[in-house]
């Protein structure tokens, strides 16, 4: 009787059965990925390059970031004019930003010369695009946020783009308040979201083999025979 | 025997990419790895800090532009009278003048929105705060009741009267029928001078206010605001979309947004914002696609990048 059975019960394979929304969610998300997954204790032998610390470099960045913005937030967007402190904040806010953006770009364009999207990691690709894209504006909105000459002027610039493509009467980039909001909390959210889902994938799929890697390579000797590829999708 | 070609596929099959990976492994302690990063950008970001600081070059003022270039800011003011300047003349989304949007072949995306920020650079930047003053000057009575050919009229030969006049000092202007354009521009310059025109310009009769596009707009009309950035290499043909105020890095993401300004066709292009947008839309979208599209993305197997990357991997097969 289904009073007397648990929200869990077990398949004659062992694997736990669920039968609550909450349990199903569980089981999904520990058949994609199971904790050994998501904090593995090793990597295969492949990643051995400096080119794989790009990525956790910038995630390294945004904290920093995100820890600065967090302080000039608190004080306003013209505190760092008159307070030596406040300058300095803003300077680590402005370098962990260009750090943030150039391990960004390395990391994507490792990523690109290693075919990374390979095996079904392709939403894992798109995520960091979308990561790239959405940093940049977050990025060009504080920008505007200086409340400096360099904030007036790309003001005026920037106006004409935005215009241009109908997008500057909701987008008013000479709207101190407005653009705040947008820096402060939306594109915050935005770009961490979307870096964390990037991360998660990146764990459910495990990092991209060598384009060239064989069945007859030593480090996969042992391993059991993968039946040949057939040739479609080789363009 | 031939070969078959590296599958650059992003599809999920039963290949080497697509299966856990079966060979073996190396000690890979992600944790460490970020504790390491975050010790490492950390000094990196606060060396960085401690040595080059991060720029701060002070606000323009409408005070500081009329105290610093006089005859540029009356010149503005008249332009902003007669309906002439760059602003009186843009069009969606702050007026609806002729003509003056950018396009892209009948598509008109500038005009989509509508006037949603209104401006009228007449009233807005002139008429409006003069009107604010204590003793508003008593040429407003006789620009507001003229037609709107007289007052073209008036402002026109004033422009050119400014223009010709030496060092285009409103002083050395010879007299002319100019109706009460020179008092009113004269008038809104003592104001500016006197730093009055600020807040008024930006409060827009309001007490909170947070838009400053009355201001920026007006400043940008001048060429005291455009002479400031010249000097700061941040113009558009000094690639200043990714330039920053003194010797500092700026958003130097942004170089093939700003690179594409500086080729034809969209260098001389009147509609070069829409097609730099449009051809920046179309670009990133190709590199985020770059997995599905044939070619594109068996470039890392045509340029063999990869085997640097994994050299040591390529070593031991």
């Amino acid at each position: 009787m289904t009073a007397d059975r648990g929200p869990v019960s077990a398949a004659e394979d062992g694997e736990a059965r669920f039968s609550t929304w909450t349990g199903k969610t569980r089981g999904w998300a520990l058949r994609r990925l199971p904790p050994d997954k998501l904090l593995p204790e090793g990597q295969p032998s492949y990643v051995s390059s400096w080119i794989y610390v790009f990525g956790m470099g910038a995630v390294a960045a945004f904290v920093y970031i995100l820890g600065s913005g967090a302080v000039l937030a608190l004080n306003g967007p013209t505190w760092f004019h008159v307070s030596g402190l406040g300058r300095f904040i803003n300077s680590t806010h402005l370098w962990s930003v260009e750090l943030f953006f150039m391990f960004m770009v390395i990391h994507l364009w490792g990523k690109f010369w290693m075919a990374a999207w390979r095996g079904g990691r392709a939403l894992t690709w798109i995520t960091g695009m979308l990561a790239f894209v959405v940093s940049i504006v977050t990025a060009f909105t504080g920008y505007l946020l200086q409340t400096n000459f360099d904030s007036q002027w790309i003001a005026f610039q920037a106006k004409d783009a935005l215009n241009a493509v109908g997008v500057g009467a909701w987008f008013n980039v000479a709207d101190l308040g407005q653009i705040l909001m947008w820096h402060i909390t939306l594109l915050p959210l935005a770009v961490a979201v979307v870096v964390a889902l990037h991360v998660v994938l990146v764990r459910m799929h495990g990092v991209v083999p060598p384009l060239e890697a064989a069945t007859s390579d030593a480090q996969l000797r042992s391993a059991a025979p993968i039946p040949a590829v057939d040739g479609e999708d080789m363009k | 025997m031939t070969k078959a070609p590296v599958s650059v596929s992003w599809r999920a099959r039963n290949d080497i990419a697509s299966r856990p990976w079966p060979g073996t492994t190396r000690e890979y302690d992600l944790f460490k790895e970020l504790a390491v990063g975050l010790v490492v950008v950390a000094l990196l970001v606060l060396g960085l800090s401690a040595v080059f600081s991060s720029p701060d070059e002070p606000t323009v003022t409408l005070k500081s532009w009329a105290l610093t270039d006089p005859a540029d800011f009356v010149a503005t003011a008249t332009t902003e009278l007669g309906g002439t300047s760059g602003t009186a003349g843009y069009g969606p989304p702050y007026n609806s003048t002729p003509d003056a949007t950018q396009k892209l072949g009948p598509i008109d995306l500038q005009s989509l929105s509508g006037v949603r920020l209104p401006i009228d650079t007449a009233n807005d930047f002139v008429i409006g705060p003069l009107q604010t003053l204590p003793t508003p000057p008593g040429a407003i009575d006789e620009w507001t009741k003229a037609s709107d050919t007289q007052r073209a009229s008036w402002t026109m030969a004033y422009g050119d009267a400014l223009s010709k006049a030496p060092d285009n000092d409103p002083a050395k202007v010879p007299p002319g029928d100019y109706g009460p354009v020179p008092a009113l521009a004269g008038a809104l310059l003592a104001m500016a001078q006197q730093g009055t025109l600020d807040p008024v310009l930006s409060a827009r009769g309001s007490f909170y206010n947070t838009d400053y596009k009355a201001s920026i707009l007006f400043l940008g009309d001048g060429g005291y605001f455009h002479g400031l950035a010249d000097a700061q290499h941040l113009t558009g043909d000094q690639w200043g979309m990714m330039n920053e105020t003194g010797n500092y890095p700026g958003q130097s993401w942004l170089w093939l947004f700003s690179a594409l300004y500086q080729v034809e066709p969209f260098k001389s292009s009147p509609n070069a914002d829409v097609l730099v947008v449009l051809s920046m839309v179309i670009l990133t979208l190709l590199l985020t696609l770059v997995p599905f599209i044939p070619g594109l993305r068996s470039l890392p197997r045509r340029i063999p990048v990869h085997r640097l990357i994994w050299r040591d991997y390529y070593k031991r097969r």
